[in-house]
């Protein structure tokens, strides 16, 4: 490994190889520093090694990975998966740990390709055992053919749930109900942003599609689920909601929730790079330009880690991406970036029809996000309630990071990104402030586990 | 908006100083240009430390020690103080040398409460530490606070009193009106009989307008925590040649700290952090205590802080103006002195004078 | 709560997990393997000791803590079985250090 490069590349997933292949075809240096031990991110998570017959049952979107990874291995982009990135700075040196030992490298340009993250929301008893993400089953599913062996209830909001439901269905997993919390009302705020939505239909139909499937399977559906509750001893027992006007209780020892993706965003904020309240996504996302340049000299972002356009886009943002990174670097003109780009931005644009619809129609009402029950844990790492947090805003801590100082919220190992927005939105609710004055965690480094052993190794050989 | 007293800061000393003034009938303002607790008060280590003081401000700390011992009764809090004592640890003769001069030093000025010990006492008091050291430099009285929960309780207790606090109000300009001040701020205009310069590592903006002009030096310094660890250490962990600071927290965690220097654009009020330095403090760390070699690091930061040149603080009647106060320039060892920064400076602006030897620490020795 | 599909290439390690001696795919995640391998929870939790699985299985949550070849605090979804490979489920903090004798 160098301790320069022309291109450094964060994240191994669509965004970052589409980057790689880019940049690498016409002559940069560049490096992908993936912390996964093979290419594909979450999206296209074990593309390389899956047998083909759980690939068939992961559909057909998530084939498109293969394509994407071969590019990739085939082009002259250096690879170094197991990398864990722990800073980033406007110099653009990049902390990184591999093999147990820290090291610092540069480059003259960054993309930050780190992908996005559940959107995680608090709700009675989510820290139970037998209570996880649905993007968790999929991984479980993708990386190792581990399935639910005692029928699952998936619960939430958002195009995962279905897509999970109908891999499920697939692979002979008891889906015992499927619970979607979408406001009913959802349906009639979104309708205006329907027909643009139909100018990217396949995601429509594809949608209807699963559904259909999961009907006819027989697979319980049901629409504007509020009140929702995991309870037991120790461990999920049982799924508690409220439809149709009644409380109803579903048997089950495993509940997959989903309330859409975020950015995750955590290398950004460390390194101090802007960030911006998106109200229709419901997150926080760098600042960029189209081709991904942050406020930051040289830092760029793609893929879903600088705003939710799911990974088709992901592909086209690498891409924009790396072109700009090819102007950057003197390597074309602005003229043949912009011709050599013409297509993806145009196809990005495409894509983007779509989000309009599925972010008003997939909105996550207020009450989920600024959690409504004060005994429901919001801080999982450190065990503080949302009756804490609120009252922390009553004494007068009224912004996101003092009542981190108060509380300890956001204190824990995963270093609030479990908790970070649940904690803003509470705030903004106790204060009648909207979200994007009560500010995001303050991010500090290092963002990946990082022991002393491994900080003392790197004052081996420090860049001076 | 008319007040007794303007306070131009709104982290502890501020606080500390408008409670103790707002104790004795005063109205108080306090202006912040962020939120109070912003900057150095809010990226504290949080240690009460009495240990390893300039003279100069032995008797300060010493009060401040026994202030602190009943915090509770001032502040109806007690900040989750704990006082398990401070230790410098000597790794060799040279160290255990040096340590002894200090301790004889310490003696001469009248005081007691720094006291050598001997390789048996250093172990019992710290098992787990590495073997091979013999001995250590002890104050017992030493401990640590939380510091946030430091400032909420003295702000909470002056707001009781009646002290406002305007956050987000930056000064602009100072003038004087008749014997009194006008304040020009981002948030309108203020005006006080007195004005208390307690900004900080922006204190020199405040001086430079009231003519008198300070070597100030705003530094970054960096502390590390890391994730929660089995109780394994009372006191606080210092050394005697090697840049060692750290102490575990109620909660399990480390602190560590020990002076050292983030990169800093000041105009911007943005740090970049020094790994290299952390490296080094880490690495030092793991010798005094190898078995906390897997100890995960959960975020690093770097607060900024004011620094003079000699290290203390600049604690002073204005030399060029009258009504006006200074207390500013704690370089980086503010904490555990501000309940007396209070008692001394209130007593300064309302008596002329201090129970307690300040001259060491007037603006004058910057002329 | 999970199971294993039947894979095409069963390669397989040996791991001792919670005491227990088990075979496990190669090239599964720690956490992979202890939620195929019937464990209710791999942690409790220090402040207040109740009991604690895998949760987003991405490296994001740190709620999968387990100590790993006598290592605490490993995120056991971002850590791969090896062969001879000793997990156990994390109690708290963790175990006391060396050079304990004051609690």
């Amino acid at each position: 490994m160098n301790k320069h490069y022309q291109l450094l590349i964060i994240g191994g997933g669509p965004a970052g190889l589409a980057a790689a292949t880019t940049t690498a075809e016409q002559g940069v240096s560049c490096a992908v520093l993936d912390e996964q031990p093979a290419p594909g991110g979450q999206i296209y998570r074990a593309i390389e090694s899956i047998p083909a017959q759980r690939a068939k049952q992961l559909g057909s979107e998530y084939l498109r990975g293969k394509k994407i990874a071969a590019a990739f291995r085939e082009s002259n982009a250096e690879y170094y998966p197991d990398t864990k990135v722990w800073s980033l700075n406007k110099e653009r040196e990049v902390g990184i740990l591999q093999n147990n030992e820290a090291n610092i490298i540069s480059a003259d340009k960054i993309i930050v390709a780190s992908g996005a993250i559940e959107r995680p929301v608090p709700f009675p008893g989510w820290t139970l055992p037998g209570v996880m993400q649905a993007g968790a089953g999929q991984i479980l599913f993708k990386s190792a053919g581990i399935v639910p062996d005692n029928g699952v209830v998936l619960a939430g909001s958002g195009p995962l749930l279905l897509l999970l439901a109908w891999q499920y269905l697939h692979a002979g997993v008891e889906v015992k109900a499927l619970l979607d919390v979408t406001p009913l009302g959802n349906h009639l705020t979104a309708m205006p942003k329907f027909p643009r939505a139909l100018l990217a239909h396949h995601y429509l139909t594809k949608g209807i599609g699963y559904q259909i499937e999961l009907k006819r399977a027989g697979i319980p559906m049901l629409f504007g689920v509020s009140e929702l509750r995991a309870e037991g001893e120790d461990q999920c027992q049982r799924v508690c909601f409220k439809h149709a006007g009644k409380q109803k209780t579903i048997d089950s020892e495993l509940l997959l929730t989903h309330f859409g993706v975020i950015p995750h965003t955590w290398l950004t904020q460390s390194a101090d790079c802007k960030h911006q309240w998106d109200d229709s996504q419901q997150c926080w996302r760098p600042e960029h330009d189209e081709w991904g340049n942050t406020d930051i000299e040289g830092i760029l972002v793609a893929g879903d880690g600088a705003g939710i356009n799911g990974a088709r886009s992901a592909e086209h943002a690498g891409r924009l991406a790396g072109f700009e990174v090819l102007f950057a670097l003197g390597v074309i003109s602005q003229a043949e970036r912009d011709k050599q780009a013409a297509k993806d931005r145009k196809w990005m644009q495409d894509e983007r029809h779509i989000r309009p619809f599925l972010e008003k129609y997939y909105q996550i009402p207020k009450n989920l996000l600024a959690t409504a029950d004060d005994k429901t844990i919001v801080c999982r790492c450190e065990e503080i309630t949302a009756g804490e947090i609120r009252q922390a805003v009553r004494k007068g801590h009224d912004n996101t990071n003092q009542v981190k100082f108060y509380t300890r919220c956001g204190m824990g190992p995963c270093q609030g990104r479990q908790c970070s927005n649940a904690v803003a939105h509470i705030v903004a609710d106790e204060t009648a402030m909207p979200v994007e004055k009560m500010g995001h965690f303050r991010g500090r480094p290092p963002v990946a586990p990082l022991t002393l052993e491994q900080l003392a190794s790197l004052k081996k050989d420090a860049l001076s | 908006m008319n007040s007794d007293v303007l306070i131009i800061g709104g982290g502890l000393m501020g606080s500390s100083i408008a409670l103790q003034l707002a104790m004795r009938g005063c109205r108080c303002t306090i202006v912040e240009k962020d939120s109070p607790g912003r900057h150095s008060s809010g990226v504290s280590a949080g240690g009460l430390r009495l240990l390893n003081r300039d003279p100069a401000e032995i008797p300060l700390s010493v009060e401040a020690s026994r202030m602190w011992r009943d915090i509770e009764s001032l502040l109806g809090s007690d900040c989750d103080a704990r006082f398990p004592g401070q230790i410098r640890v000597a790794e060799d003769k040279a160290d255990m040398e040096k340590l002894e001069q200090r301790e004889a030093l310490v003696r001469s000025l009248g005081y007691e409460h720094e006291e050598i010990i001997g390789k048996k006492e250093l172990y019992q008091l710290v098992p787990a530490l590495r073997p091979g050291c013999v001995g250590a430099l002890i104050n017992r009285t030493d401990g640590y606070a939380r510091p946030y929960h430091a400032l909420t309780a003295f702000r909470r207790k002056a707001e009781s009193l009646g002290v406002k606090y305007c956050s987000s109000t930056e000064v602009y300009n100072l003038r004087k009106e008749g014997e009194g001040w006008e304040i020009r701020t981002s948030q309108g205009t203020f005006n006080s009989d007195i004005l208390v310069n307690c900004a900080g590592a922006w204190a020199n903006n405040i001086s430079t307008l009231l003519g008198e002009p300070v070597p100030l030096t705003p530094k970054a310094l960096m502390l590390m925590v890391t994730e929660r660890l089995p109780h394994f250490v009372d006191p606080v962990m210092g050394a005697a040649s090697r840049k060692l600071s750290f102490k575990q927290m109620q909660n399990g965690s480390l602190i560590i700290g020990g002076a050292l220097v983030a990169k800093l654009d000041f105009e911007k009020g943005k740090t970049d952090i020094d790994w290299s330095q952390l490296a080094e403090s880490a690495d030092t760390v793991v010798s005094f205590f190898p078995q906390l070699k897997d100890v995960r690091i959960v975020r690093a930061w770097a607060g900024i802080e004011s620094f003079m040149p000699d290290n203390i603080p600049v604690l002073s009647e204005s030399q060029t103006q009258s009504n006006a106060y200074h207390a500013f320039g704690f370089s980086a060892h503010g904490f555990q002195l501000s309940p007396v920064i209070g008692k001394l400076m209130s007593e300064l602006i309302l008596d002329g004078r201090s129970e307690l030897p300040i001259q060491p620490f007037h603006i004058s020795r910057f002329n | 709560m999970f199971k294993q599909l039947p894979l095409d290439q069963p390669d397989s390690v040996e791991i001792v997990l919670n005491g227990q001696s088990l075979q496990v795919p190669k090239g599964i995640s720690v956490a992979a393997a202890a939620l195929s391998n019937q464990q209710n929870f791999t942690r409790t939790t220090p402040v207040s000791g109740k009991k604690r699985a895998p949760f987003c299985m991405m490296g994001v949550c740190y709620d999968c803590l387990m100590i790993i070849d006598g290592k605490a605090n490993q995120r056991a979804c971002a850590t791969y079985v090896r062969n001879g490979m000793h997990i156990d489920n994390q109690e708290g903090v963790g175990p006391a250090m060396e050079g304990i004798s004051n609690e």
